[in-house]
């Protein structure tokens, strides 16, 4: 026997636990708070709700300080912005949800056909574009200067307004509509299809009986998470609103700070914000939509129903027609940006100077967000391992549901309240850093958690067990077991986290200065001193990094799987 | 290493309840030291629970866990005197066969020149000598189980806890792995707690007999007297309406 590490003998055990009164209910519970998972998991919380806390702290404060001034922000001007808000999100969920219902059929009723893959995947790409990125190419394409006016002559429409925000929106919304009503219809199962085949169902028949009514109960979730998409949309409000007459909540709340100066009504504008999107979310909860939408992409199963050769014509020219629509912004972002003077760009120490902060910003919050979320999830899990089927508890609920909430405050919104908060006690503009970390941070959360969660609940039903009996814990589970397993899910978590908060334009537009400048914020800048080549070169860089990560993350997330 | 086993140690389940929240299970049983004891009973009958009590992996509400007289209650599943062998997820996947037994020794893997030789014997005694560096997907189901197997060796405690560990195997090579156990048992002389589905299993292995009902042990006895006909009436209904027949199994088996 190895006297390093000897198995416990009998008399061993009994002498160290000497006491032979019967274990009773608190058993577990003193178990669960000994476990350092569930810890994490309150830390994390407790980060988050700082950062939350903090912002309200300041709009609080700020409010309190000048209360006639919030009241009074209460005036016609803002009855429009809101109203703009509304109805331009409710034009954009319609124009996304219900050309994305016919696409979405037209894909599932053709599982097999050259490129089906390619549009699917293409169709993930806007999930990670960034917003400014996406704008840009729509001005590239449809604006004043664009490819289309080249051709269509001087009669070519003003895209700026409604019309631009509306292009965007669906650009954004039709093809994630599209996966998420494809995901739907792959719910039905194959006996159904071979049954309707069997029968003799023509398309007008299935699509009542069979498809219809999955596409129905899928469609308010749906439209509901484009819908508050819609409504906390920042940077394509601000690069194609253009103007007062088109212009939402989260434009005028950065208008209010970075250039009137107006902290009472910016209170007001964050207040409503709020209630507005608390709102939708209590609608979509009650819809059980799931608000962080996923980058996987639906499997094709096995149909047995076949298409006529009208149907198959209708079909075909709806996708070909969605996959223009969605493409054509992109190409349109690569064409404009190899026109740009690259060279010049690379060279320039702005540029550089941008890349490195971008780089540097996106990495600290890829990390910290992969920390947070990944402290979640073993909490969640281990407070359910301890729970053994009882209620669960509020911090269980925390841990689980809680995260998905942090979309009700947008980024913006948590900018303005520490915006408010801090510039009494120091410069804001110092502290921009730490800002755009921690609110990118908590923002790519939800999308971390998914990538994350599944494989972590996995790899604890596999292992969980087997580490208490061999007494495997601590630092050893971490690098034994933990690491092994989870590594890539980790890894897709963190390349997608930094994708989005690469992209982000929200709190740096609050925050940047010539001190600190990200990407976006250097692409915001030379737009707006019309420096149009070089916007469109920077479009291009950041698209391009934000792709790549993204597909990083798909394949790390696949490989994961097989 | 083979001399070291103390003998094993009695399990003694003193009016242990627990519930998952709804139908209450209580077990009130001993298990006799260096035996192997065949569980029985139909699903949901608390036969993995009694296991997962004894183990740690469950807290009873009442009630006490005595393993050689002394009370486990406390301890963690890896700081008592038992190994188990579930039915599947017995080894890490990304690990090879030689580390997943070598945790048996080591739960940070620091292994010392004497553990790695036990290692190797362990992996020869189970007959997987020559696979240490294969990982679990490498290798069959049969071949699985035989290394959770290796690392009870190498683990060494008076009680080993059998949860259905061969029920994903064919019947031929199921009786191998029997056999094995059997042989195992004979060197080490462990208290053996084995959940099994199959008459044939207990039967083939089995010394005692503890049977389930509705979450209470309904009847005990030698795994003899459960089999020749005489056994409780509960037991003979849920092993199927003659005993005759499983008999018939057996014997063309031999």
């Amino acid at each position: 026997m190895n006297p390093a590490s000897p198995p416990p003998r009998l008399a061993d055990t009994a002498s160290r636990h000497p006491r032979s009164d019967p274990p009773h209910k608190g058993e577990g519970g003193r178990r669960a708070a000994s476990d350092p998972r569930i810890a994490a998991g309150i830390v994390a919380l407790g980060a988050i709700a700082l950062l939350i806390g903090g912002a309200f702290a300041g709009l609080i404060l700020e409010g309190a300080h000048d209360l006639r001034g919030a009241a009074s922000a209460f005036d016609l001007y803002l009855l429009r912005v809101v109203r703009f808000t509304l109805w331009q999100a409710v034009l954009s969920t319609l124009l996304s949800v219900v050309p994305a219902l016919f696409v979405a059929r037209a894909l599932s009723r053709h599982p097999r056909f050259f490129g089906r893959g390619f549009i699917l995947q293409l169709f993930t790409v806007p999930l990670a574009l960034p917003a400014i990125v996406a704008a840009l190419g729509i001005l590239a394409l449809y604006g004043r200067a664009g490819y289309f006016a080249a051709i269509g002559g001087q009669s070519w429409p003003d895209i700026y307004g409604l019309s631009g925000i509306l292009v965007a929106h669906v650009f954004f919304n039709l093809p994630l509509a599209t996966r998420l009503f494809l995901e739907a219809l792959g719910t039905v199962p194959a006996d159904q299809w071979r049954l309707a085949s069997q029968l003799g169902m023509g398309a007008r028949p299935a699509f009542r009986l069979i498809e219809w009514p999955v596409l129905r109960s899928a469609l308010p979730g749906i439209a509901g998470l484009v819908f508050m998409l819609c409504i906390t949309s920042f940077t394509i409000v601000l690069i194609l609103g253009g103007g007062p007459a088109a212009t939402t909540l989260e434009v005028a709340i950065y208008q209010a700070l970075r250039f009137d100066f107006d902290p009472a009504r910016a209170v007001t504008l964050t207040v409503l914000q709020i209630a507005l999107t608390f709102a939708v979310v209590l609608a979509l909860t009650r819809l059980g939509a799931n608000v962080t939408g996923d980058a996987n992409l639906p499997v094709a199963p096995r149909r047995y129903l076949s298409a006529g050769t009208t149907e198959t014509a209708l079909n075909a020219t709806l996708i070909v027609l969605a996959l223009l629509f969605v493409a054509g912004p992109m190409a349109a972002t690569v064409a404009s940006g190899l026109g740009a003077d690259l060279g010049r760009l690379a060279g320039e120490s702005a540029v550089r100077q941008a890349t490195l902060t971008s780089a540097g910003l996106g990495l600290l919050a890829a990390l910290l967000s992969v920390s947070v979320s990944l402290s979640l999830i073993m909490a969640r899990r281990a407070l359910s391992l301890h729970r053994r089927g009882g209620v669960r508890s509020l911090l269980e609920h925390a841990t689980d549901t809680g995260a998905g909430f942090v979309l009700v405050v947008p980024p913006i919104v948590v900018g303005a309240g520490w915006f408010l908060l801090l510039r009494t006690i120091s410069d804001v503009f110092a502290i921009a850093p730490v800002m755009v970390v921690t609110v990118n941070a908590v923002m790519a959360m939800p999308f971390a958690i998914r990538a994350m969660r599944p494989a972590y609940d996995a790899a604890s039903e596999r292992h969980e067990k087997l580490c208490a009996q061999l007494g495997i814990s601590g630092w050893s589970r971490l690098r034994l077991v933990d690491w092994p397993s989870l590594r890539r899910p980790l890894a897709t978590g963190f390349a997608f986290a930094m994708a989005l908060s690469l992209g982000d334009l929200g709190v740096i537009a609050l925050f940047g200065s010539d001190s600190v400048q990200t990407l976006p914020y250097l692409l915001l800048a030379r737009m707006g001193s019309y420096r149009t080549a070089d916007a469109a070169g920077l479009a291009l860089l950041l698209g391009a990094v934000c792709l790549a990560l993204v597909v990083a993350a798909d394949w790390l997330g696949r490989g994961e799987k097989s | 290493m083979t001399s070291a086993m103390e003998k094993g140690a009695v399990v003694r389940l003193d009016k242990v309840s627990f519930s998952y929240g709804e139908a209450p299970f209580l077990f009130d049983v001993e298990f006799a030291a260096s035996k192997i004891t065949a569980i029985m009973g139909a699903s949901g009958s608390g036969k993995s629970t009694l296991l997962n009590l004894v183990a740690g992996f469950e807290t009873p509400q009442s009630g006490r866990v005595l393993i050689g007289g002394a009370d486990v209650g406390a301890s963690a599943p890896s700081a008592r005197p038992v190994s188990m062998v579930f039915q599947e997820n017995n080894l890490f996947a990304h690990l090879s066969v030689e580390k997943n037994v070598g945790l048996g020794r080591s739960p940070s893997l620091s292994l010392t020149q004497t553990d790695r030789a036990a290692i190797a014997e362990a992996l020869s005694r189970v007959g997987l000598a020559g696979k240490e560096k294969r990982l679990p997907r490498e290798l069959s189901g049969g071949e699985r189980q035989r290394v959770a197997l290796a690392r009870v060796l190498v683990r060494d405690r008076p009680v080993l806890l059998l949860d259905e560990p061969f029920a994903s195997l064919g019947p031929a090579l199921r009786d191998d792995m029997l056999d094995l156990v059997a042989g195992v048992h004979a060197e080490r002389a462990m208290t053996v707690l084995f959940v099994t589905h199959q008459p044939e299993d207990a039967r083939r292995i089995g010394e005692q007999m503890v049977f389930l009902d509705n979450g209470r042990v309904a009847s005990t006895g030698s795994a003899a007297d459960f089999f020749d006909g005489t056994g409780p009436e509960a037991f003979r209904r849920y092993i199927g309406a003659s005993s005759g027949g499983s008999r018939d199994i057996a014997r063309k088996r031999t």
